[in-house]
């Protein structure tokens, strides 16, 4: 998947022709050739303008929400037991979207009961190369739909549609293909060893990105026999349900995926339930240690996908312009909203000054607003509590003596709006450099030598990702081995695929999600 | 003590006893709480006193075993793979002395105890020979829809507590200990309870092994006072709780989740010592040595 996320964009100022040749002359100083591309056009002052875009919305109505959703239990949309529903909020208008069931405890017994029969009588005894061709069929499902997910999604979450549409859904789909594969093949997955399916699995994602962790938690546990039932985010319920839709016109027995909507609590009951084989769960460190405390004593199979705090190494003889742009992916991807966010830019001192300068350049041509335009890179903050959040732990930034820079960029007049944030003089000790911010704020540190760099990269209780820019093989190949990161890209930044396994060390979680050690999530290995 | 109730007749040898100790940081201290418990055959015949290690002991074990992580894991897999099966040469080169105490420690007759020796030092080849295996076994080039090379590789977790099984002395210690140092982790062993003493002379195994101080601490002394320290220890990346007593498991696991611990949960069979360490087919296995190794995926772009 290539992620193009955050493309160079013409950072001139049209008709301004005597500035423009200081601005030139200082530009071929640095070594621009005028071909390579503008990311060095501006003069570090953080105020190059971008060019003047016109609109250039994704139309509304692909999405098609409907005023009020149901729960998704045995194939069909059922109200919750009591009647009780929430309003599900649009972050980039702050008005309503919709109302959407909120389950209760029966709820949820309903969905493990549903799950439990579906997988004792249809879907556990399927032969393999038929639940294969249910999944194949999901994938093109979604594959032809893509645009009105992408949509959806955008609308639902605040992520710029064109994350959405090129990221987001493409993965999602392809989550799918890949696993149907593995469907009809776990005899060959583990040598030596039967593939079994542990059951109904229980799985409760995040609101970062609704459709792609659906897609990371449901396609491995199906393709290995299990069953689910699955709770989406509060905030981002829409594209969960949208798929439900998509179970049914892929014809998939009843009870096989089962879809669950309400806060906390209702996750908290589905990982008590007596029900249930496993759990599967992406958020925070925080809800994770609470779900292993539950899960505790029991015989449930446990993986967790939680926070990070993610180092993003750049060395004095890193190629800088794809470093930039590393940079910038790697923080300011999906508002930062992202686990493995390159949330701590450590940068060698003797190139620090260059970089940062030419980074503040970068950040101004960012541009924030409407998550359907397809010209914006950096949309809406999920929700009101998460803005709340960062806005917050920023203003822990500067009050402990971080130095803020902000583009001077214009941001819409309602929603949930946070500028791209960059934070010099960062200490290991703030609170922005140790704490998960989940927002478009990156931390710059500095360092000397490659093993303070080790030393500062590993100071924290995450161990998500990391990344590394040298043209140095070894050098790379050495930090790769420091690194105690589950995923370490170097010279590039957050780039997933369904082959690639993806997952913590430390406090960031335990198992994996994609390829092969994706799949042995979902299965007990029997001597046979 | 058994023992000391015969007399030193005339003509007789008297024997000389050893005193059990704590191993940790490569060395044998006692509880530096000077505290000890009364070791027992099965059929109650007092055996050795054994120290009773307090909590202090224990974090000491695992400070020392964090400072001895980084050089162990940086150890070429050939070369654990090789000190591994040093440590069944020695154990095999002992096999008389091991007989005797597990036959002891277990209530088992000489041949029994014998086959425990045995199959423990064959475990211990065993899992030698996987070092330089595991990560070729675990590890996969993934193709990626992209120009990048991309791949994952094993790693050791870290600090591993090992809670021994509380029946089988050595061989259900060996068959949890093996997995994890030859995976590149260091451990910290509560050694079983009531048969401590085939633990502790198996630390004199590993101390000539070429092993080195602090891969492996190993500390007697009562469950209920150290397993829930171990559990809750901030700087214990993963646990290992097959030979955890079964009213401890919840709790434990629950101390273990304030630090998203790894852990390794063991048989239902192993609670009572049911389970049977002597059968190859389910007493070892690779998926052991994986429970405490952590998947690390690298990414690279293919270009000119």
């Amino acid at each position: 998947m290539h992620n193009p996320a955050m493309t160079i964009k013409p950072a001139g100022r049209p008709g301004a022709a005597g500035a423009d040749e200081t601005r030139d002359e200082r530009a071929l100083a640095r070594g621009w050739t005028g071909e390579k591309g503008p990311a060095s056009w501006g003069l570090g002052d953080g105020q190059a303008v971008p060019w003047e875009y016109a609109p250039a919305p994704e139309a509304r109505d692909l999405a098609r929400i409907r005023p009020r959703y149901g729960l998704f239990i045995n194939n069909r949309e059922v109200e919750a037991t009591g009647g009780e529903t929430f309003v599900d909020i649009d972050p980039s208008t702050e008005q309503p979207l919709a109302e959407i069931a909120r389950a209760t405890a029966a709820d949820v017994d309903r969905g493990v009961r549903a799950a439990r029969t579906a997988f004792g009588r249809r879907w556990g005894n399927l032969p393999g190369r038929e639940r294969a061709k249910y999944l194949f069929r999901i994938a093109r499902i979604l594959q032809e739909r893509s645009r009105e997910f992408a949509v959806l999604e955008s609308i639902d979450s605040g992520k710029p549609i064109r994350e959405s549409r090129d990221v987001d859904v493409p993965l999602a789909a392809s989550h799918f293909w890949y696993y149907a594969g593995w469907a009809d093949k776990l005899d060959y997955a583990f040598p030596g060893r039967a593939a079994r399916p542990l059951g109904v699995a229980g799985q409760i994602i995040p609101w970062n990105f609704p459709l792609l962790m659906l897609a990371w938690k449901i396609a491995p546990a199906l393709a290995a026999g299990n069953t689910v039932v699955l709770k989406p985010a509060s905030t981002t319920p829409l594209s969960a349900l949208l798929f439900a839709e998509v179970c049914r016109e892929a014809d998939l027995p009843p009870g096989v995926v089962n879809i669950i909507t309400g806060p906390g609590e209702v996750g908290t009951a589905l990982v008590r339930h007596r029900g249930v084989d496993k759990i599967a769960f992406t958020g925070s460190t925080a809800v994770g240690i609470q779900i292993a405390r539950n899960v505790a004593g029991s015989d449930k199979a446990l993986t967790l996908e939680l926070g990070g705090k993610a180092a993003n190494i750049v060395f004095d003889d890193a190629p800088l312009d794809q470093a930039i742009e590393g940079i910038v992916n790697g923080i300011y991807f999906n508002q930062g909203e992202v686990c493995c966010a390159g949330s701590r830019l450590l940068v060698q001192e003797s190139i620090q000054d260059e970089l940062i300068e030419r980074l503040k350049d970068r950040l101004a041509t960012i541009r924030v607003g409407d998550p359907l335009d397809k010209n914006t890179d950096v949309g809406a903050i999920n929700s009101r509590a998460q803005l709340e959040k960062i806005t917050e732990l920023v203003a822990a930034g500067q009050a402990e003596g971080a130095e803020l820079y902000q583009p001077a960029c214009d941001l819409p007049d309602r929603g949930y709006f946070f500028r791209p944030t960059l934070f010099t003089n960062v200490a290991q000790s703030h609170r922005i450099a140790r704490e998960e911010i989940f927002g478009p704020v990156l931390s710059v540190l500095t360092f000397r030598t490659p093993s303070e760099a080790v030393e500062k990269a590993n100071n924290t209780a995450y161990g998500l990702s990391a990344g590394i820019w040298t043209e140095k093989g070894s050098r790379i190949l050495h930090m790769v081995q420091k690194m105690k990161a589950g995923v370490v890209w170097a010279n590039t930044f957050n780039r997933f695929d369904p082959t690639s396994p993806f997952g913590g060390y430390k406090e960031s979680g335990y198992g994996r999600e994609g390829g092969l050690h994706g799949l042995l999530a979902y299965v007990r290995l029997d001597d046979d | 003590m058994a023992r000391a109730l015969v007399p030193a007749s005339e003509g007789a040898r008297l024997d000389v006893r050893k005193t059990y100790k704590l191993y940790i940081n490569g060395a044998f201290p006692r509880s530096e709480s000077g505290r000890t418990y009364v070791v027992s055959t099965p059929a109650g015949e007092p055996l050795a006193n054994a120290a009773r290690a307090s909590r202090k002991d224990l974090r000491d074990a695992v400070r020392a075993a964090r400072g001895a992580a980084g050089g162990w894991a940086e150890r070429t897999a050939m070369n654990r793979g090789q000190i591994l099966y040093r440590v069944a040469e020695m154990l095999e080169g002992r096999r008389e002395q091991f007989a005797a105490e597990v036959a002891a420690a277990e209530g088992l007759a000489d041949r029994a105890a014998r086959e425990q020796v045995d199959r423990s030092t064959d475990r211990l080849v065993w899992y030698a020979g996987w070092a330089d295996k595991i990560s070729q076994v675990l590890g996969t080039v993934n193709p990626v829809g992209a120009p990048y090379f991309n791949f994952t590789i094993p790693e050791p977790t870290g600090v591993v507590g090992v809670i021994a099984p509380e029946a089988s002395s050595l061989l259900g210690l060996i068959s949890r200990l093996a997995p994890v140092i030859v995976g590149g982790n260091v451990a910290v062993v509560i050694t079983s309870e009531t048969r401590p003493l085939p633990a502790m002379t198996l630390a004199e195994v590993l101390a000539t092994s070429d092993l080195p101080s602090a891969v492996v601490n190993v500390l007697t002394g009562l469950k209920k006072e150290l397993a829930p320290v171990l559990a809750a220890h901030a700087d214990v990346d993963g646990l290992d709780l097959w030979g955890a007593p079964p009213s401890m498991r919840a709790a434990l696991e629950e101390a273990a989740a304030e630090s998203v611990k790894r852990l390794a949960r063991g048989a239902r069979s192993a609670d009572d010592g049911r389970f049977d360490w002597a059968d190859d087919r389910r007493a070892q296995r690779p998926e052991w040595i994986a429970a405490f190794l952590e998947m690390k995926t690298v990414w690279h772009p293919i270009g000119v």
